[in-house]
């Protein structure tokens, strides 16, 4: 199947846990892979994110999982490259 | 993640580090205080028997660590529950399967603890005296006036930890609580007189 490279996704989540401690975490689940998040809209209780994550297999499935477990939610996928394997 | 990160988050998450400290120090001095009454009554009804003395300073104990931990717990849970339903509206999402959630359901146990640890521990620190002697240990004073010491020391050490909290001269915070351990003792003194 072929591999995810990058993906970028427009995510809204709850100010706790902050953008810092919320990026390690997705780090820390993602082996191997590097995260960048950006701060694109705030609101009263709630940030909306543009996290980019950049890997040789980014595994969508355990992002997804990493996101619900912090309260994110997932509203799309803005972009994404994707490369067949050998 | 180690459970202690893990718990290190649910604290911060629902930012329940400056209410655990706060309910430290309010059941805590209850419990003091409650000791300092229990002990100057004892003391102004001409002294008790130490088996008893020490029988209803455990009580005493025992009922305010149960009154804290169950307060703490149905409050904090109805506090937590309503945080967590208006942080779901905000997200218009289930946040069930979230670090949210989590804190939610365990962050009221921790301050439960601490809220009925709190005033068990003072009290049982302030009683010391009395087990001392049940237990045959001789003392230079009276054990219920070490009792009775032992609550205003505890209080002013409590004083001290307030005033490093709020950044105060700790002396002048010090001697504001023993200044209402004072006022304690005297409308004991008023009252039962």
């Amino acid at each position: 199947m072929a591999a995810i490279k990058r993906i970028v996704l427009d995510v809204l989540k709850p100010h706790s846990p902050n953008v810092v401690e919320f990026a390690q975490r997705i780090a820390d689940d993602m082996a191997g892979c590097r995260v960048q998040v950006t701060v694109s809209e705030m609101d009263e209780n709630t940030e909306s994110l543009i996290v980019v994550i950049t890997g040789d297999q980014v595994e969508f499935e355990v992002l997804s999982d990493a996101l619900r477990s912090m309260g994110a939610s997932l509203h799309s996928i803005d972009d994404v490259e994707v490369v067949q394997g050998e | 993640m180690s459970i202690l990160a893990e718990l290190g988050l649910l604290i911060r998450l629902s930012h329940s580090q400056g209410i655990a400290r706060r309910y430290f120090v309010v059941n805590g001095f209850d419990g003091a205080l409650a000791m300092l009454g229990l002990n100057m009554g004892f003391y102004l009804s001409g002294g008790v028997a130490t088996g008893i003395a020490v029988s209803a300073c455990t009580g005493t104990a025992i009922a305010l660590g149960m009154s804290g931990l169950s307060s703490g717990y149905v409050s904090e849970m109805a506090e937590k529950k309503r945080e967590l339903r208006e942080l779901e509206r905000a997200m218009v999402t289930d946040l069930e399967e979230s670090v949210h959630a989590m804190a939610a359901r365990l962050v009221p146990v921790l301050i439960a603890l601490v809220n009925g640890v709190a005033p068990f521990l003072i009290a049982m620190l302030v009683t010391m005296p009395l087990w001392l002697e049940q237990a045959g240990v001789s003392m230079p004073i009276a054990a219920l006036h070490a009792a009775i010491l032992t609550a205003f020391a505890v209080i002013f050490l409590m004083g001290i930890w307030l005033g490093r909290i709020s950044g105060t001269f700790w002396l002048w915070s010090a001697l504001r609580t023993v200044a209402i351990a004072i006022a304690t003792c005297a409308l004991i003194l008023l009252v039962t007189a």
